[in-house]
Protein backbone atom coordinates (compact mmCIF):
# COMPACT_ATOMS: atom_id res chain seq x y z
CA UNK A 1 0.00 0.00 0.00
CA UNK A 2 2.87 2.82 1.10
CA UNK A 3 4.74 1.83 -2.02
CA UNK A 4 1.75 2.27 -4.35
CA UNK A 5 1.14 5.40 -2.69
CA UNK A 6 5.13 6.50 -3.06
CA UNK A 7 4.50 5.34 -6.80
CA UNK A 8 1.55 7.97 -7.31
CA UNK A 9 3.00 10.75 -5.88
CA UNK A 10 6.53 9.90 -7.72
CA UNK A 11 4.16 9.36 -11.15
CA UNK A 12 0.95 11.78 -10.77
CA UNK A 13 1.80 14.40 -8.40
CA UNK A 14 0.77 17.01 -11.02
CA UNK A 15 -2.42 15.69 -11.26
CA UNK A 16 -2.22 15.78 -6.94
CA UNK A 17 -1.82 19.48 -7.17
CA UNK A 18 -4.67 20.08 -9.33
CA UNK A 19 -7.28 18.42 -7.18
CA UNK A 20 -5.64 20.03 -4.04
CA UNK A 21 -5.68 23.43 -5.85
CA UNK A 22 -9.33 22.77 -7.02
CA UNK A 23 -10.36 21.81 -3.82
CA UNK A 24 -8.80 24.30 -2.01
CA UNK A 25 -10.13 27.04 -4.31
CA UNK A 26 -13.72 25.75 -4.28
CA UNK A 27 -13.61 25.79 -0.69
CA UNK A 28 -11.82 29.55 -0.12
CA UNK A 29 -14.62 30.84 -2.94
CA UNK A 30 -17.25 29.33 -0.47
CA UNK A 31 -16.17 30.81 2.39
CA UNK A 32 -15.58 34.28 1.61
CA UNK A 33 -18.80 34.85 -0.49
CA UNK A 34 -20.74 33.06 2.67
CA UNK A 35 -19.01 35.52 4.54
CA UNK A 36 -19.82 38.00 2.90
CA UNK A 37 -23.52 37.50 2.94
CA UNK A 38 -23.44 35.99 6.91
CA UNK A 39 -22.22 38.70 8.49
CA UNK A 40 -24.03 41.73 7.85
CA UNK A 41 -26.99 39.34 8.49
CA UNK A 42 -26.11 38.77 11.87
CA UNK A 43 -24.88 42.03 12.29
CA UNK A 44 -28.33 42.73 11.68
CA UNK A 45 -29.68 39.96 13.23
CA UNK A 46 -27.86 40.98 16.77
CA UNK A 47 -29.97 43.88 16.54
CA UNK A 48 -33.61 43.43 15.19
CA UNK A 49 -35.38 40.25 17.09
CA UNK A 50 -37.23 40.00 13.69
CA UNK A 51 -34.35 39.01 11.60
CA UNK A 52 -32.84 36.96 14.40
CA UNK A 53 -35.92 34.99 14.74
CA UNK A 54 -35.98 34.45 10.63
CA UNK A 55 -31.96 33.34 10.56
CA UNK A 56 -32.84 30.95 13.42
CA UNK A 57 -35.46 29.38 11.70
CA UNK A 58 -33.56 28.99 8.39
CA UNK A 59 -30.86 27.32 9.93
CA UNK A 60 -32.42 25.14 11.49
CA UNK A 61 -34.36 23.64 7.92
CA UNK A 62 -30.80 23.96 6.57
CA UNK A 63 -29.48 21.58 9.43
CA UNK A 64 -32.10 18.96 8.06
CA UNK A 65 -31.39 18.91 4.46
CA UNK A 66 -28.25 16.65 4.06
CA UNK A 67 -25.15 18.20 1.96
CA UNK A 68 -25.19 15.57 -0.49
CA UNK A 69 -28.76 16.63 -1.22
CA UNK A 70 -28.25 20.43 -1.54
CA UNK A 71 -25.65 19.31 -4.30
CA UNK A 72 -27.84 17.67 -6.16
CA UNK A 73 -30.55 19.73 -5.63
CA UNK A 74 -29.46 22.48 -8.08
CA UNK A 75 -28.90 20.06 -11.09
CA UNK A 76 -31.91 20.62 -12.71
CA UNK A 77 -31.88 24.43 -12.67
CA UNK A 78 -28.06 25.01 -13.30
CA UNK A 79 -26.26 21.65 -14.75
CA UNK A 80 -23.01 20.75 -12.83
CA UNK A 81 -19.74 21.98 -12.46
CA UNK A 82 -18.00 24.99 -9.91
CA UNK A 83 -20.89 27.22 -9.98
CA UNK A 84 -23.77 25.43 -8.78
CA UNK A 85 -20.85 23.38 -6.50
CA UNK A 86 -19.91 27.00 -4.94
CA UNK A 87 -23.78 27.70 -4.28
CA UNK A 88 -24.77 24.88 -2.46
CA UNK A 89 -21.79 25.18 -0.45
CA UNK A 90 -22.24 28.67 0.28
CA UNK A 91 -25.80 27.45 1.81
CA UNK A 92 -24.44 24.79 3.69
CA UNK A 93 -21.98 27.69 5.32
CA UNK A 94 -24.49 30.00 6.07
CA UNK A 95 -26.34 28.98 9.24
CA UNK A 96 -22.98 28.62 11.51
CA UNK A 97 -21.65 31.62 10.31
CA UNK A 98 -24.92 33.81 10.51
CA UNK A 99 -25.75 31.82 14.24
CA UNK A 100 -22.49 32.54 15.58
CA UNK A 101 -22.26 36.48 14.28
CA UNK A 102 -25.01 37.04 16.13
CA UNK A 103 -24.53 35.53 19.11
CA UNK A 104 -20.66 36.99 18.85
CA UNK A 105 -22.56 40.19 18.81
CA UNK A 106 -25.31 39.66 21.66
CA UNK A 107 -22.66 38.67 24.16
CA UNK A 108 -20.97 42.22 23.72
CA UNK A 109 -22.14 43.82 27.07
CA UNK A 110 -24.76 46.47 27.10
CA UNK A 111 -22.26 48.60 29.28
CA UNK A 112 -19.61 48.68 26.36
CA UNK A 113 -22.21 49.70 23.89
CA UNK A 114 -23.68 52.36 26.29
CA UNK A 115 -19.56 53.77 27.39
CA UNK A 116 -18.82 53.59 23.82
CA UNK A 117 -21.85 55.88 23.02
CA UNK A 118 -21.37 58.01 26.11
CA UNK A 119 -17.93 58.84 24.81
CA UNK A 120 -19.05 60.09 21.63
CA UNK A 121 -18.85 57.42 18.84
CA UNK A 122 -21.46 56.84 16.39
CA UNK A 123 -22.91 53.93 15.29
CA UNK A 124 -20.13 53.21 12.94
CA UNK A 125 -17.44 53.61 15.48
CA UNK A 126 -18.91 51.78 17.84
CA UNK A 127 -19.19 48.77 15.37
CA UNK A 128 -16.20 48.78 14.11
CA UNK A 129 -14.12 50.27 17.42
CA UNK A 130 -16.45 48.31 20.52
CA UNK A 131 -18.66 45.24 19.02
CA UNK A 132 -16.70 44.08 16.02
CA UNK A 133 -13.61 43.29 17.90
CA UNK A 134 -15.54 41.54 20.70
CA UNK A 135 -17.62 39.52 18.49
CA UNK A 136 -14.49 38.56 16.81
CA UNK A 137 -13.81 35.28 18.88
CA UNK A 138 -17.13 34.01 18.53
CA UNK A 139 -17.53 34.91 14.89
CA UNK A 140 -14.27 33.40 14.22
CA UNK A 141 -15.83 30.33 15.95
CA UNK A 142 -18.50 30.52 13.16
CA UNK A 143 -15.42 30.63 10.57
CA UNK A 144 -14.26 27.64 11.50
CA UNK A 145 -17.00 25.52 11.64
CA UNK A 146 -18.12 26.82 8.38
CA UNK A 147 -14.54 26.07 6.86
CA UNK A 148 -14.72 22.47 8.28
CA UNK A 149 -18.09 21.77 6.58
CA UNK A 150 -16.90 23.70 3.43
CA UNK A 151 -14.08 21.38 3.05
CA UNK A 152 -15.72 17.82 3.98
CA UNK A 153 -18.22 18.56 1.65
CA UNK A 154 -16.49 19.82 -1.30
CA UNK A 155 -15.54 16.19 -1.11
CA UNK A 156 -19.14 15.27 -2.50
CA UNK A 157 -18.83 18.22 -5.26
CA UNK A 158 -16.71 15.68 -7.36
CA UNK A 159 -20.34 14.23 -8.15
CA UNK A 160 -21.46 17.48 -9.59
CA UNK A 161 -18.00 17.59 -11.61
CA UNK A 162 -16.65 20.20 -9.41
CA UNK A 163 -13.47 18.37 -9.22
CA UNK A 164 -11.30 18.62 -6.01
CA UNK A 165 -9.80 16.16 -4.09
CA UNK A 166 -13.30 13.69 -4.15
CA UNK A 167 -12.22 12.72 -7.20
CA UNK A 168 -9.42 10.57 -6.23
CA UNK A 169 -11.26 8.82 -4.11
CA UNK A 170 -14.64 8.17 -6.18
CA UNK A 171 -11.76 7.50 -8.79
CA UNK A 172 -10.17 4.85 -6.11
CA UNK A 173 -13.33 3.57 -5.65
CA UNK A 174 -14.75 3.07 -8.90
CA UNK A 175 -11.56 1.01 -10.00
CA UNK A 176 -10.51 -0.52 -6.35
CA UNK A 177 -7.75 1.24 -6.47
CA UNK A 178 -7.17 1.81 -2.21
CA UNK A 179 -4.40 4.08 -2.52
CA UNK A 180 -6.33 6.97 -4.03
CA UNK A 181 -9.03 6.79 -1.66
CA UNK A 182 -6.44 6.39 1.07
CA UNK A 183 -4.53 9.73 -0.20
CA UNK A 184 -7.91 11.94 -1.19
CA UNK A 185 -9.48 10.94 2.50
CA UNK A 186 -6.40 11.53 4.49
CA UNK A 187 -5.65 15.34 2.25
CA UNK A 188 -9.27 16.05 3.26
CA UNK A 189 -8.25 14.78 6.64
CA UNK A 190 -5.74 17.03 7.21
CA UNK A 191 -6.99 19.68 4.99
CA UNK A 192 -9.52 20.12 7.78
CA UNK A 193 -7.32 19.33 11.06
CA UNK A 194 -5.04 22.06 9.63
CA UNK A 195 -7.73 24.40 8.86
CA UNK A 196 -9.43 23.92 12.45
CA UNK A 197 -5.95 24.39 14.09
CA UNK A 198 -5.53 27.72 12.16
CA UNK A 199 -8.36 29.38 13.24
CA UNK A 200 -7.86 27.70 17.09
CA UNK A 201 -5.03 29.79 16.75
CA UNK A 202 -6.82 32.70 15.57
CA UNK A 203 -9.67 32.68 18.03
CA UNK A 204 -6.72 32.58 21.33
CA UNK A 205 -5.24 35.78 19.78
CA UNK A 206 -8.55 37.18 19.44
CA UNK A 207 -9.94 36.78 22.91
CA UNK A 208 -6.34 36.99 24.91
CA UNK A 209 -6.94 40.03 26.55
CA UNK A 210 -10.95 39.75 26.42
CA UNK A 211 -11.20 36.98 29.25
CA UNK A 212 -10.99 38.77 32.55
CA UNK A 213 -13.53 41.43 32.10
CA UNK A 214 -16.40 39.27 30.88
CA UNK B 1 -23.48 85.37 38.40
CA UNK B 2 -22.93 81.70 38.26
CA UNK B 3 -24.27 79.25 34.99
CA UNK B 4 -26.46 76.90 34.95
CA UNK B 5 -24.90 73.52 33.26
CA UNK B 6 -27.61 70.98 33.60
CA UNK B 7 -31.61 72.23 33.54
CA UNK B 8 -34.25 69.67 33.59
CA UNK B 9 -37.95 71.37 33.13
CA UNK B 10 -41.16 69.53 33.62
CA UNK B 11 -39.25 65.78 32.52
CA UNK B 12 -40.87 62.26 32.79
CA UNK B 13 -39.78 59.49 31.21
CA UNK B 14 -42.28 55.94 30.87
CA UNK B 15 -41.42 52.36 29.87
CA UNK B 16 -44.80 51.57 28.66
CA UNK B 17 -47.21 52.51 31.15
CA UNK B 18 -44.46 52.30 33.75
CA UNK B 19 -43.18 56.04 34.88
CA UNK B 20 -40.09 56.02 36.21
CA UNK B 21 -39.54 59.69 36.61
CA UNK B 22 -42.55 61.71 37.23
CA UNK B 23 -42.08 65.77 36.65
CA UNK B 24 -38.65 66.48 37.12
CA UNK B 25 -37.16 69.85 37.85
CA UNK B 26 -33.78 70.88 38.69
CA UNK B 27 -30.73 72.82 37.71
CA UNK B 28 -27.43 72.80 38.74
CA UNK B 29 -24.83 75.32 38.75
CA UNK B 30 -21.79 74.66 36.91
CA UNK B 31 -18.53 73.97 38.93
CA UNK B 32 -21.29 72.36 41.63
CA UNK B 33 -20.62 68.51 43.22
CA UNK B 34 -24.03 67.49 42.99
CA UNK B 35 -24.73 63.76 44.50
CA UNK B 36 -27.83 62.20 43.99
CA UNK B 37 -28.74 59.70 46.59
CA UNK B 38 -31.39 57.27 46.08
CA UNK B 39 -32.34 53.08 45.77
CA UNK B 40 -32.36 51.47 43.01
CA UNK B 41 -35.59 51.89 41.12
CA UNK B 42 -35.72 55.44 42.00
CA UNK B 43 -34.64 57.09 38.89
CA UNK B 44 -31.62 58.18 39.54
CA UNK B 45 -29.26 56.36 36.83
CA UNK B 46 -32.45 56.78 34.67
CA UNK B 47 -31.88 60.75 35.09
CA UNK B 48 -27.86 60.63 34.49
CA UNK B 49 -28.07 58.89 31.37
CA UNK B 50 -30.98 61.57 30.23
CA UNK B 51 -28.35 64.00 30.40
CA UNK B 52 -26.09 62.66 27.75
CA UNK B 53 -28.97 61.26 25.62
CA UNK B 54 -28.41 58.30 26.11
CA UNK B 55 -32.50 57.83 27.55
CA UNK B 56 -34.58 60.11 25.82
CA UNK B 57 -37.22 61.67 27.89
CA UNK B 58 -41.14 61.24 27.07
CA UNK B 59 -41.35 64.44 27.81
CA UNK B 60 -40.08 67.80 28.90
CA UNK B 61 -37.13 69.94 28.45
CA UNK B 62 -33.12 69.22 28.87
CA UNK B 63 -30.76 71.71 28.74
CA UNK B 64 -26.90 70.76 28.99
CA UNK B 65 -24.40 73.28 28.85
CA UNK B 66 -26.65 75.68 26.89
CA UNK B 67 -27.66 72.99 24.18
CA UNK B 68 -31.22 71.56 24.08
CA UNK B 69 -30.78 67.62 23.77
CA UNK B 70 -33.60 66.87 21.76
CA UNK B 71 -31.99 69.44 19.17
CA UNK B 72 -28.26 69.20 19.07
CA UNK B 73 -25.76 66.81 17.71
CA UNK B 74 -25.97 64.11 20.43
CA UNK B 75 -22.56 62.46 19.47
CA UNK B 76 -20.67 65.73 19.74
CA UNK B 77 -22.15 66.56 22.68
CA UNK B 78 -21.09 63.14 24.57
CA UNK B 79 -17.78 64.15 23.48
CA UNK B 80 -17.26 67.01 25.78
CA UNK B 81 -19.12 65.20 28.55
CA UNK B 82 -17.29 62.88 31.10
CA UNK B 83 -19.16 59.55 31.88
CA UNK B 84 -17.94 57.00 34.65
CA UNK B 85 -20.03 53.84 35.56
CA UNK B 86 -19.92 51.36 37.84
CA UNK B 87 -18.67 48.57 35.75
CA UNK B 88 -15.61 50.73 34.87
CA UNK B 89 -16.26 49.69 30.91
CA UNK B 90 -12.92 49.66 30.27
CA UNK B 91 -12.67 48.42 27.08
CA UNK B 92 -10.93 45.15 27.97
CA UNK B 93 -8.94 44.77 23.87
CA UNK B 94 -7.91 47.75 24.29
CA UNK B 95 -4.69 48.58 26.37
CA UNK B 96 -4.89 51.38 29.27
CA UNK B 97 -3.49 54.23 26.96
CA UNK B 98 -5.47 53.46 24.45
CA UNK B 99 -8.64 53.56 26.49
CA UNK B 100 -7.88 57.15 27.54
CA UNK B 101 -7.39 58.04 24.50
CA UNK B 102 -10.59 56.95 22.52
CA UNK B 103 -12.32 60.01 22.45
CA UNK B 104 -9.29 62.14 21.56
CA UNK B 105 -9.05 60.37 18.88
CA UNK B 106 -12.34 60.61 17.53
CA UNK B 107 -11.81 64.36 18.19
CA UNK B 108 -8.93 63.76 15.30
CA UNK B 109 -5.53 64.75 18.10
CA UNK B 110 -2.70 64.38 16.92
CA UNK B 111 -0.65 61.82 18.24
CA UNK B 112 1.64 63.85 20.23
CA UNK B 113 -1.12 65.43 22.16
CA UNK B 114 -2.52 62.28 22.88
CA UNK B 115 0.39 60.93 24.26
CA UNK B 116 0.92 64.14 26.20
CA UNK B 117 -2.54 64.23 27.63
CA UNK B 118 -2.53 60.17 28.40
CA UNK B 119 0.76 60.96 30.88
CA UNK B 120 -0.99 63.64 32.11
CA UNK B 121 -4.08 62.13 33.23
CA UNK B 122 -2.74 58.94 34.69
CA UNK B 123 -0.62 61.13 36.72
CA UNK B 124 -3.52 63.11 37.67
CA UNK B 125 -5.20 59.80 39.06
CA UNK B 126 -1.87 58.54 40.28
CA UNK B 127 -0.98 55.75 38.42
CA UNK B 128 2.68 55.48 36.96
CA UNK B 129 2.03 55.88 33.07
CA UNK B 130 5.31 54.66 32.29
CA UNK B 131 3.88 51.30 34.33
CA UNK B 132 0.27 51.51 33.19
CA UNK B 133 0.22 52.41 29.75
CA UNK B 134 0.38 49.55 28.06
CA UNK B 135 -1.23 47.11 29.92
CA UNK B 136 -4.70 45.88 29.49
CA UNK B 137 -7.67 46.62 31.65
CA UNK B 138 -7.87 42.74 32.97
CA UNK B 139 -4.39 43.16 34.69
CA UNK B 140 -5.27 46.04 36.99
CA UNK B 141 -7.31 45.84 40.13
CA UNK B 142 -10.77 47.14 40.63
CA UNK B 143 -9.40 50.20 41.97
CA UNK B 144 -6.93 50.90 39.59
CA UNK B 145 -9.39 50.19 36.91
CA UNK B 146 -11.53 52.31 38.69
CA UNK B 147 -8.81 55.37 38.39
CA UNK B 148 -8.36 54.50 35.02
CA UNK B 149 -12.18 55.26 33.79
CA UNK B 150 -11.83 58.32 35.27
CA UNK B 151 -9.09 59.63 33.62
CA UNK B 152 -10.71 58.47 30.69
CA UNK B 153 -13.49 60.52 31.54
CA UNK B 154 -11.33 63.72 32.21
CA UNK B 155 -9.68 62.70 28.25
CA UNK B 156 -11.09 66.05 26.94
CA UNK B 157 -11.05 68.06 29.53
CA UNK B 158 -14.82 68.56 29.55
CA UNK B 159 -17.22 70.92 31.43
CA UNK B 160 -19.04 68.25 33.27
CA UNK B 161 -19.04 64.83 34.30
CA UNK B 162 -21.27 62.20 35.14
CA UNK B 163 -20.92 59.32 37.49
CA UNK B 164 -22.83 56.42 37.42
CA UNK B 165 -21.90 54.67 41.24
CA UNK B 166 -18.51 54.76 40.30
CA UNK B 167 -17.27 53.13 42.96
CA UNK B 168 -19.74 50.91 44.50
CA UNK B 169 -17.69 47.50 43.87
CA UNK B 170 -15.28 48.64 45.19
CA UNK B 171 -14.36 47.30 48.71
CA UNK B 172 -14.36 49.97 51.52
CA UNK B 173 -10.73 51.18 52.08
CA UNK B 174 -10.42 51.61 48.13
CA UNK B 175 -13.51 53.18 48.29
CA UNK B 176 -12.62 56.06 50.57
CA UNK B 177 -9.23 56.59 49.62
CA UNK B 178 -11.17 57.43 45.84
CA UNK B 179 -13.42 59.26 47.64
CA UNK B 180 -11.12 61.87 49.14
CA UNK B 181 -9.26 61.82 45.79
CA UNK B 182 -12.67 62.52 43.92
CA UNK B 183 -13.07 65.55 45.96
CA UNK B 184 -10.14 66.77 45.87
CA UNK B 185 -9.70 66.62 42.43
CA UNK B 186 -12.97 68.00 42.01
CA UNK B 187 -11.33 71.07 43.67
CA UNK B 188 -8.25 70.87 41.78
CA UNK B 189 -10.02 71.21 38.38
CA UNK B 190 -11.61 74.28 38.53
CA UNK B 191 -15.06 74.97 37.12
CA UNK B 192 -15.83 71.52 36.41
CA UNK B 193 -19.49 69.92 37.00
CA UNK B 194 -19.36 66.63 39.02
CA UNK B 195 -23.44 64.87 38.82
CA UNK B 196 -22.52 62.29 40.85
CA UNK B 197 -25.02 59.22 41.65
CA UNK B 198 -24.82 56.69 44.47
CA UNK B 199 -27.04 54.37 46.76
CA UNK B 200 -24.51 55.77 49.65
CA UNK B 201 -25.70 57.53 52.25
CA UNK B 202 -22.31 58.40 53.30
CA UNK B 203 -20.92 58.68 49.98
CA UNK B 204 -23.47 61.35 49.14
CA UNK B 205 -23.16 63.88 52.22
CA UNK B 206 -19.50 63.34 51.79
CA UNK B 207 -18.64 64.20 48.49
CA UNK B 208 -21.51 67.15 47.14
CA UNK B 209 -21.89 70.26 47.61
CA UNK B 210 -25.43 69.68 46.81
CA UNK B 211 -27.23 66.45 47.31
CA UNK B 212 -30.02 65.36 45.66
CA UNK B 213 -32.37 62.90 47.16
CA UNK B 214 -34.63 61.12 44.97
CA UNK B 215 -37.50 57.71 45.50
CA UNK B 216 -39.92 56.57 43.17
CA UNK B 217 -38.98 58.83 40.05
CA UNK B 218 -39.46 62.36 42.25
CA UNK B 219 -36.72 64.74 44.23
CA UNK B 220 -37.66 63.89 47.75
CA UNK B 221 -34.87 67.27 49.03
CA UNK B 222 -31.87 68.69 47.15
CA UNK B 223 -30.21 70.91 49.58
CA UNK B 224 -26.56 71.44 50.92
CA UNK B 225 -25.79 67.85 53.13
CA UNK B 226 -25.78 70.04 56.53
CA UNK B 227 -29.30 71.57 55.79
CA UNK B 228 -30.85 68.16 54.90
CA UNK B 229 -29.65 66.82 58.09
CA UNK B 230 -30.40 69.58 60.03
CA UNK B 231 -34.04 69.90 57.70
CA UNK B 232 -35.38 66.96 56.62
CA UNK B 233 -38.14 68.13 54.34
CA UNK B 234 -39.93 64.78 53.68
CA UNK B 235 -40.20 61.43 56.07
CA UNK B 236 -38.81 59.70 53.42
CA UNK B 237 -35.44 61.47 54.16
CA UNK B 238 -36.13 61.75 57.77
CA UNK B 239 -35.61 57.42 57.32
CA UNK B 240 -32.94 58.02 55.70
CA UNK B 241 -30.88 60.02 58.19
CA UNK B 242 -32.27 57.69 60.58
CA UNK B 243 -30.38 54.42 59.24
CA UNK B 244 -26.87 56.33 59.95
CA UNK B 245 -28.05 57.64 63.45
CA UNK B 246 -28.60 53.74 63.84
CA UNK B 247 -25.45 52.92 62.67
CA UNK B 248 -23.93 55.38 64.78
CA UNK B 249 -25.06 53.82 67.87
CA UNK B 250 -24.14 50.78 66.70
CA UNK B 251 -20.60 51.34 66.42
CA UNK B 252 -20.88 53.04 70.00
CA UNK B 253 -21.93 50.13 71.67
CA UNK B 254 -19.04 48.27 70.58
CA UNK B 255 -16.81 50.50 72.02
Amino acid sequence: MLSEIIKYFQTSSGEYFTYLEQHLWLSFSALIISMIIALPIGYLGSRNKFVAAFCQTFSQLLRIIPSLALLFILIPFIGTGFIPALISLVVLALPPLIVNTILGFNEVPQTFSEVGLSLGMNQFQLLKQISFPLALPYILNGIKLALVEIIASATLATYIGAGGLGTLIFTGLGLYKMQYVVIGAVSVALLSLISMWLMDFLIRKAEKHDKNNY
Amino acid sequence: MTKTIINFSNVSKKYGKNEIISDLNFTVNEGEFVTVLGSSGSGKTTTLKMINGLEKPTSGKIIVDTHELDKCDLVELRRHIGYVVQSVGLFPHMTIADNIAVTPKLLGWDKEKIDRTVDQLLDLVSLKSEEYKNRYPGQLSGGQQQRVGLARALSTNPPLLILDEPFSALDAIIRQNLQQEIKALHQKLENKTFFFVTHDINEALYLGDRVMIMNHGKIEQFDKPEKIVANPATDYVKKLIATVRQNKKLWEEFK
